[in-house]
């Protein structure tokens, strides 16, 4: 009797733990391979078959495919730069420069991946229209309402994330600071 | 308590056990991956425009909505497959995944440096049977090793503004993904004449 319960527990336990860790890991996703600079945190190895067996676990579970490095890489936050979550219905600012690239895109999504629905019609800008200052910087703010210039909608939804795709970039494996790469800072403006 | 506490140790060996075992078993016994998502609803070696991407119906999260996506699923089981995409105005690449979502190979445009990009795409056996002269001669085709047998190929295409969405729908739509007749035995019979 005391064995069998023995052994029940060893196993109840090791289902826990390991379904458990494998859970936490393929829904948050690990360090591993990193790369992160400011509030933005890009896999570089995911778009090369040297993907780690975690990002391959995540990519799998989301059911998304990953940027080939001979395409791109995206750039993903969940945070603003002073950790902050991304909240709808608050006003956020995106400003700065973006790495050399040919093209670039910002899109905004839901936290499964999803695009968020708004009357304009507006998921993202690109490198070709947005509205720049004359020293070649951008600013975009997102918020519910709508604002001056580039404006982002979030259908104010509670969390969301940025991925900022660079295409046709220099960008990559290599690239380890904000200097190779200078990412657009990500600022909360203020919150109702 | 000596014994609850082997007991303890015991299961959490074990778990770490489970957890590798799962995290490395998941691309394999997964249904909602990308693959299988895209499976459903995409022939075998042809190529299928994916309709934008909307907040109501994506066939896969994470798509870039300034694109336009087109997908040929392949099995090279039946011999190489002939892909052609013409270049659009901005930007155009083409990405290459496993049936396990691994993205082993992609190219731009500008790194393919035509107007159309044109590649072959074979497996590595397939490669090797491809006699050597030909390949020479040929020198000016790309050819892509498949790691497997069947997988994805991505075509997409930027539209720089949504005005030119239609735009690059329509140059991905004179995309071809194509068996290459039974090659790779007879090179005589390939239909390579044009250039």
């Amino acid at each position: 009797m005391r064995l069998i319960l023995t052994t029940a527990l060893i196993l109840v336990l090791a289902a826990v733990v390991g379904l458990g860790t494998t859970w936490m890991t393929s829904t948050r996703g690990t360090d591993l391979g990193t790369l992160t600079i400011g509030a933005w945190t890009a896999r570089p190895r995911s778009g090369t078959t040297e993907i780690n067996p975690y990002a391959r676990a995540v990519i799998i579970r989301s059911g998304e495919l990953p940027i080939g490095t001979g395409d791109g890489i995206a750039f993903i936050a969940n945070t603003d730069d002073s950790k902050r979550p991304l909240d709808g219905r608050c006003d956020i600012k995106v400003d700065g420069i973006t790495p050399p690239a040919r093209f670039w895109t910002l899109t905004l999504y839901d936290a499964k991946g999803r695009l968020v629905a708004n009357t304009l019609q507006r998921y993202g800008f690109t490198s070709e229209e947005i509205v720049r200052n004359a020293d070649g910087s951008f600013a975009i703010r997102i918020a519910s309402r709508a604002r001056a210039g580039n404006w982002l909608p979030t259908g104010g939804i509670e969390r969301y994330q940025l991925v900022l795709r660079l295409y046709d970039t220099p960008v990559g494996i290599a690239t380890r600071t904000q200097r190779d790469a200078p990412m657009p800072a990500i600022t909360t403006v203020g919150c109702p | 308590m000596i014994r609850f506490l082997l007991t303890v140790l015991a299961g959490l060996l074990l778990g770490g056990v489970v957890h590798l075992v799962s995290v490395l078993a998941l691309p394999y016994i997964s249904s909602q991956d990308a693959y299988s998502r895209l499976a459903r609803i995409t022939p075998i070696n042809a190529v299928t425009a994916l309709p934008p991407a909307d907040p109501d119906h994506a066939p896969i999260p994470f798509l870039d909505p300034a694109f336009a996506n087109a997908i040929c699923r392949y099995d090279l089981s039946s011999g190489p497959i002939k892909l052609a995409v013409p270049v659009s105005q901005a930007y155009t690449s083409v990405s290459f995944y496993t049936n396990n979502d691994i993205a082993y190979y992609a190219i731009n445009d500008r790194s393919a440096g035509r107007k159309v990009i044109e590649l072959d795409l074979m497996t590595e056996a397939q490669h090797a049977a491809v006699p050597e002269d030909e390949e020479i001669t040929a020198a000016d085709r790309l050819i892509v090793d498949s790691p497997t047998a069947t997988g994805l190929i991505v075509l997409k295409a930027l539209a720089a503004d949504p005005g030119l969405m239609a735009q690059a729908q329509a140059s991905l739509a004179a995309a071809t993904c194509k068996v290459q007749g039974d090659a790779p035995a007879k090179p005589s019979d390939r239909p390579q004449a044009r250039r």
